[in-house]
């Protein structure tokens, strides 16, 4: 068990370093050179050689990349030229709404997504099922901003329920913060939870017919005992991957969303940083994505081994 | 009705509903099994043997299966005699399980992969017998033992793909009968295993009857079987019971063309087969549904004008019975 762990861990490791290589060539491969960029056009050759030596631009590009793989495997992203601050605390200041932000829209679209997706399929074909597949399909196609835009409108001017946009006055308390991601994360729990009815429905059906649930029905137990203890119970692995994957996706910034809602979250912090070819950032920012992409990869893989026994590393 | 037999099933008719329109796989059967007594439901892939035992169940794939007409009489524990078609499902739900119960086919796919073998044995134990979840546990443990499973102690907690399929058909007789059952439905149980763990399944079930004086109704294909276990045999062609007899009647004295067929195709019986005849013309598998006359007409060999055109009856309902016009002959 601890060899299995340990091995995970390694090819982890090796996922991530080459995260980092993709991230570091493709940055370079942007065109533009970084110093001129920073120091705008007044700026002297001179002064430009200067700031390429003091970032160490001057050197050979893998001589650079060595380097920068140094800094990031001790902890270090590096120093963010607009903001003028460490990369690693830039990222910090940002990871509150869109940490939240994602897991409250992750359990809207699960609570939502799962019980549309049983009743769908255990009713397949009756107009229930109808219903909940075109709402699931619409759903799907609903831009996330126009829905977005539609909510601040219904319920935060019209009816004042909620804040309009933000994440309130530096230091508000906790629950005031929270209040700022209620829109937001419904808008994005309802546009996720479409893929989570259709994973659960397309893989309860699956094994609804399967003979297991057959011998569950001829023990006499309930419909509702058969479908949420024998059917559901096996058909957990695909919709955990599916809500998994979700949430995985809405760490990495909800790009659109945050914009819509203007709240200061990654996804805004990697826009402005692309704006204003802030390389360090942009680097970081997605060194830290890809590490919690990684890290919900292997959460997700030990909960299958907790929902099938037949599961093991 | 004199003694009613514990299960009497009346002239059932099963429709499917299909892409192709409705079809009718079991037309009018009727056979009975009384307490303590195995019969045999004999008949080759297609012959409506299955779904004559899942409607009996009320187990028939929704919503495309439904009974469409006869009776299922079912005598309870209580003594009362209850018609399963007509009984409502909360109801029949309190007699699966308990007063009926089922083996199938697949013991590799009839158990929850996800559930421990003991999970699954006291789950229904709770339900039916009312006892607590430590005392189900201790039940299904008793069944293992029962069902000659060896460290039943530890087994209980072993999910289904950490057994062999032997072990599993044992699991899946252990949970049939973990509540007593009066009649016990085994749907080809043994067809999925080797021989040496067929023998040893059929002794299993054979005893755990003996001992318990359970009523089984045995479905299955392979008449070395049946010579094994059946008291009574019911052979079934085309949805249709063609013969009913007492398992000496039907193995010495075939009267049926078909059910000779069946016998003729026996090893033992193929060796010294006097003349050679062959009586099954035709691959099974898809039975052609006859609107006229013997269902069996178009591959009997022995076929005359009048088995196209006659109307074919079972010739009486009693202990012997047969669906053939010329069987007196033929048998002359």
């Amino acid at each position: 068990m601890w060899l299995k762990l340990g091995q995970r861990l390694v090819s982890l490791m090796i996922v991530m370093f080459l995260v980092a290589t993709m991230v570091f060539f493709l940055t370079r491969l942007a065109p533009g050179d970084p110093a001129a960029l920073m120091l705008g056009d007044q700026a002297t050759a001179e002064d430009i050689a200067q700031l390429r030596q003091v970032y160490g631009l001057d050197k050979p590009i893998l001589v650079q990349f060595v380097l920068w793989l140094k800094e990031i495997a001790s902890g270090n992203l590096g120093h963010s030229i607009f903001l003028q601050r460490p990369v690693i605390q830039a990222i910090a200041e940002r990871a509150e709404p869109t940490f939240f932000l994602a897991l409250f829209s992750v359990t809207i679209a699960a609570l939502v997504g799962i019980p549309a997706g049983i009743v769908s399929a255990v009713w397949r074909g009756r107009p229930v099922d109808q219903i909940v597949s075109g709402l699931a399909m619409l759903a799907a196609n609903i831009p996330s901003f126009w829905l977005g835009l539609i909510f601040i409108q219904l319920f935060a001017v019209r009816l004042g329920w909620f804040p309009v946009a933000g994440y309130g006055e530096p230091g508000a308390p906790f629950v005031e913060r929270l209040a700022h991601l209620a829109l937001p994360a419904t808008v994005l729990g309802i546009v996720n939870s479409a893929l989570i009815v259709r994973f659960t429905r397309a893989s309860l059906l699956d094994v609804l017919s399967d003979d297991y649930v057959r011998t569950a029905r001829s023990k006499g137990l309930s419909e509702a005992r058969v479908v949420l203890r024998h059917a559901f119970g096996n058909a957990l692995v695909p919709i955990v991957t599916v809500v998994a994957l979700t949430a995985a996706l809405l760490v990495g910034g909800a790009i659109v969303t945050e914009t819509v809602f203007g709240l200061p979250g990654i996804g805004n912090l990697v826009v402005s940083a692309v704006l204003r070819r802030d390389y360090p950032v942009i680097q970081g920012a997605l060194i830290v994505v890809a590490a919690v992409y990684v890290l919900i990869n292997l959460l997700t893989d030990i909960i299958y081994t907790l929902a099938d026994p037949r599961v093991r590393y | 009705m004199d003694t009613p037999h514990l299960l009497s099933i009346k002239g059932l008719e099963v429709r499917f509903r299909t892409e192709d329109g409705e079809v009718t796989p079991v037309r009018g059967v009727t056979l009975s099994v009384a307490a303590g007594e195995t019969v045999a439901l004999v008949g080759e892939s297609g012959s409506g043997k299955s779904v004559t035992s899942l409607a009996t169940m009320g187990l028939l794939p929704r919503p495309a299966g439904r009974v469409s007409g006869g009776q299922i009489l079912f005598r309870r524990r209580s003594g009362e005699v209850t018609d399963l078609v007509t009984l409502p499902l909360p109801e029949l739900r309190k007699l699966r399980g308990s007063e009926i119960a089922m083996i199938f086919q697949e013991p590799m796919t009839s158990l929850n992969p996800v559930l421990t073998v003991g999970e699954q044995i006291a789950e229904s134990v709770r339900l039916h017998m009312g006892i607590g979840h430590g005392a189900a546990l201790r039940r299904a443990e008793e069944m293992l033992g029962l069902v000659e499973i060896p460290n039943a102690r530890d087994r209980i907690h072993e999910y289904p793909h950490q057994m062999s399929g032997g072990m599993r058909q044992r699991v899946m007789i252990a949970l049939a009968m973990s509540c007593n059952p009066a009649l016990l439905i085994a749907d080809e149980p043994t067809t999925a295993l080797d021989v040496t763990i067929q023998a040893q399944i059929l002794a299993l079930i054979a005893r755990l009857q003996r001992d318990l004086g359970m009523g089984v109704l045995f479905i299955t294909h392979n008449l070395g079987v049946v010579a094994e276990v059946a008291d009574r045999v019911t052979v079934m062609y085309a949805g249709q019971v063609v013969e009913t007899g007492s398992v000496k009647d039907i193995f010495q004295a075939p009267r049926h063309p078909y059910t000779s067929a069946l016998l003729n195709c026996l090893p033992a019986r193929a060796r010294h087969r006097e003349d050679g005849r062959r009586v099954v013309q035709s691959i099974p598998g898809s039975v052609e549904f006859v609107k006229e006359g013997c269902s069996f007409a178009p591959r009997c060999t022995l076929a005359a004008d009048i088995c196209r055109t006659g109307a074919v009856t079972l010739d009486d309902e009693t202990e012997r019975s047969v669906r053939c016009l010329r069987w007196r002959e033929v048998l002359a």
